[in-house]
């Protein structure tokens, strides 16, 4: 049988994911489930409870056999259905070959310089990845992964050769904040930052600060863990991204984002420990 | 439309509404008050019938109210390399030494620089012309500041040009990191640009510098070098010309009132552009006559005298506008229902409509226009303000873009026709400003799908390229409002901003 990924969303032109314009693919399903997260309808599968079906003003959604059917000619995007999931998913994810993705982006070329993919978490997918970044080579573009960390890296030696370099989350360094933030343990994510890095395909590392957390520690230790290889001449940017409620679900909105002060602070912790390119967003 | 003052009242009446306008600077109702003067004579129109007239009425020719009896080519662009080489007799100036010889040799040259806006419309290639001259690069900074707020406060209009590039000099450099400061209008900014050439942190700097203050444009090097077989200059809006030489005049069909005059396909194809085509070349090449042999202007000016112009290096322009709304229409008779931009059977039907006018235009032979075989060159007219149902040159309509690897793909079809200009801007969302190698990928793949002349700008910013020309929406604001605006372009930009909704472009959100 064909391998297939579940995908959430194609964003064709994209300026704020790795190096260049590049096309974003947004894979479904994750298994963190962090409360600030801004897309939480990636975070699970559909499970064809036809509860979102009524929701859809344009009959874009239908029940063919017991599973949802997604009529995307018809659909206009206005997201009522994933209002409507009680199950943080989305009925509107194609179920795509390689082949069927491969077509997508090469209507991109030669505007873009390579994908990114991104989630949900798109590694739990890896035996789709594999084979598409090796197909996306042959079209003379980049592969770069978007990722939360959690699956060890090591033991995927063919998706670390064949993609390009990493963007990874670092939520907390402290065990418990990272708990608290995503359900699960931090230690595989700081083994993969050090790896990836060691290995000098870690091109971007970001962190979602929040008012109240204690980021100065997080910043401080992520900086200084990574600092020997910066040292080596390898290039990490951080980006270190300020909290915002926008998008948000509604349970978690009593968090807020630090002051651009405590971000600017923040910053110059990372320049001290020898990065060299930070950014702020 | 080519209306011609019939009484000494009416001529009174037109005087009088000018002074009396307050919204007017001296300087604008001066300008003003000549043309009304020139316009008292008829225009040049020997062997040219009425119908000329008629077309015009209905909307299908303007002459961009060139005015009746020109005295002097449409757009010069001299050889500002030889005034600060040689200097210049007339002006009584020496051969530059220093920065601050070239850069007072300059701006006292552009001021006698004539041009239908009064204003000098290519200032040259302003790094390649300082650069040489640079030895102190913050000294060169002050100095270079000093250059561009000159320009943009005595240069009232930004179809004032300057190029840039292809080349990384330091001088290209101190410009692109003084455009965001100073946010000027004046002067319109153009890089010509080589992938091959120019360095791609240069490159980013453009484009960062125009996602703030939307200059400078990007113009492809290497198409346009293959064109003029050579070097040429960006004046203007964005009108290609060659160096030594500019345009003589330039006057414009509006392709979608022309359709909307027809009867159908075969009769717009037969019968009215056809028409329009003949009388419109025929009315250029009298006004070409008629500065060429009436108005001495080539035998006494000293551009010419002193050979910083040559008239062998001028051209006639033929401009259009409104061929999205031509195919709507044409469409619309033949009850098919395809989109401009959007549909294959529409662009090609607009293909159509572009290779009937070039064989068209090509097969006139003109007296003059020797740099172009004594042909006119095609040229993508921007719009003007008085355009109604005919959006600038052969680009899309605003509110119907597709997306933008699309509607770079459309523009690459139909950028080969127009050697004297023709472009398309996008505005972006600010996120492009922390990535500007991004935008530059697009540029690039634009270029080598055969588009020549690209912009972007961000939507948040006070500067906006209206059609060509850069206006600041605050001052466009202060016109509505009745006041003083000492930019000329502002008051032809007001009813592109209220009729064309350029606020509404599509933004390209990323």
């Amino acid at each position: 049988m064909l391998v297939r990924g579940k995908i959430n969303k194609i964003i064709d032109l994209s300026v704020v994911d790795g190096p260049g314009n590049r096309t974003s693919i947004f894979l479904q399903g994750c298994n963190f489930n962090c409360f600030y997260c801004h897309n939480p309808e990636t975070i699970k599968h559909c499970i064809n409870c036809m509860e979102c079906i009524q929701s859809c003003p344009t009959k874009s959604l239908t029940n063919e056999n017991g599973g949802i059917k997604w009529n995307d000619k018809t659909c206009i995007n206005c997201d009522e259905c994933i209002r409507a999931c009680n199950h943080l998913s989305s009925p509107k994810v194609y179920n795509w070959t390689v082949d069927e993705t491969i077509d997508r982006i090469k209507k991109n070329i030669p505007f873009i310089r390579g994908i990114t993919v991104s989630g949900g978490e798109c590694t739990l997918q890896h035996h789709f990845l594999v084979p598409l970044f090796r197909e996306v080579k042959k079209l003379g573009l980049t592969c770069f992964v978007d990722t939360n960390g959690s699956l060890a890296f090591k033991k995927l030696i063919d998706l670390v050769e064949v993609t390009d370099s990493f963007m990874l989350d670092i939520k907390a360094f402290d065990n418990d904040d990272h708990i608290f933030i995503t359900k699960k343990k931090v230690d595989t994510v700081l083994e993969n930052a050090d790896y990836l890095a060691s290995i000098n395909k870690l091109f971007e590392i970001r962190t979602v600060t929040i008012a109240g957390m204690d980021n100065e520690k997080t910043v401080d230790k992520i900086t200084s863990m990574l600092s020997k290889y910066i040292k080596q001449g390898y290039k990490i940017r951080y980006k270190i991204i300020k909290y915002r409620k926008f998008g948000v679900r509604e349970e978690y909105s009593m968090f807020s984002s630090p002051t651009d002060e405590e971000m600017e602070n923040l910053k110059q912790i990372a320049l001290r420990n020898g990065f060299e390119d930070v950014v702020i967003v | 439309m080519l209306s011609e003052i019939k009484t000494l009242e009416e001529a009174k009446k037109l005087s009088l509404d000018i002074i009396k306008n307050s919204a007017l600077t001296y300087e604008q109702k001066t300008s003003q008050l000549a043309k009304l003067a020139e316009n008292l004579n008829n225009f040049p129109v020997d062997g040219v019938s009425d119908r000329l007239f008629e077309i015009s009425e209905e909307g299908g020719i303007c002459d961009l109210w060139e005015g009746h009896a020109p005295y002097a080519p449409r757009y010069i662009c001299p050889n500002y390399q030889k005034l600060l080489d040689e200097g210049c007799k007339f002006l009584r100036l020496e051969k530059s030494e220093t920065l601050l010889d070239a850069i007072n040799n300059l701006l006292i040259f552009y001021h006698h620089v004539p041009s239908v806006t009064r204003y000098p419309v290519y200032i040259g290639k302003i790094d390649k012309l300082l650069d040489p001259f640079i030895t102190d690069r913050d000294e060169a900074k002050k100095l270079i500041k000093w250059f561009l707020v000159s320009l943009d406060r005595t240069v009232n209009d930004s179809f004032c040009h300057a190029n840039i590039g292809p080349e990384k000099t330091v001088a290209g450099e101190i410009i692109l990191e003084l455009l965001p400061e100073l946010n000027n209008v004046t002067p319109n900014m153009t890089i010509l640009y080589d992938e091959d050439k120019t360095p791609d942190d240069f490159g980013e700097k453009c484009v960062y510098a125009s996602l703030l203050t939307a200059n400078p444009a990007f113009a492809n090097d290497k198409f346009y070098r293959k064109d003029f077989n050579g070097d040429y200059a960006i004046a203007s809006c964005y009108n290609g010309l060659p160096i030594s030489g500019g345009a003589f005049t330039l006057g414009r069909l509006r392709l979608g009132s022309l359709a909307r005059s027809s009867k159908s396909k075969k009769d717009f194809f037969e019968r009215v552009l056809p028409e329009a085509i003949d009388l419109m070349c025929n009315f250029m090449e009298s006004k070409i006559k008629f500065i060429v042999e009436e108005t001495q202007f080539f035998e006494t000016n000293f551009l010419v005298k002193e050979g910083f112009i040559e008239l062998d290096r001028f051209v006639g322009l033929f401009g259009m506008v409104g061929l999205h709304e031509c195919v709507e229409k044409l469409l619309e008779l033949e009850s098919e229902h395809y989109e401009y931009g959007k549909d294959d059977f529409a662009n090609n039907l607009g293909i159509e409509v572009m290779d009937f006018i070039e064989k068209r235009v090509n097969n006139f032979e003109s007296k003059y226009s020797t740099f172009w075989n004594n042909r006119f060159m095609l040229h993508s007219q921007v719009g003007a303000q008085d355009d109604c149902g005919d959006s600038a040159g052969v680009r899309i309509k605003i509110g119907k873009e597709v997306s933008m690897y699309d509607h770079i793909r459309h523009s690459g079809l139909f950028h080969k026709y127009f050697p004297s200009g023709i472009g398309d801007h996008f505005p972006f969302d600010e996120t492009a400003e922390k990535n500007p190698s991004a935008v530059l990928d697009i540029f690039k793949a634009a270029f080598n799908l055969n588009m020549r002349y690209i912009s972007c700008y961000g939507d948040s910013g006070d500067l906006i390229r209206v059609t060509g020309y850069l206006v600041k929406k605050s001052d466009m604001q202060k016109f509505i409002d009745g006041e003083n605006v000492s930019y000329d372009t502002v008051q032809y930009a007001r009813e592109a901003f209220e009729k064309y909704h350029l606020l509404e472009r599509k933004v390209r959100e990323v």
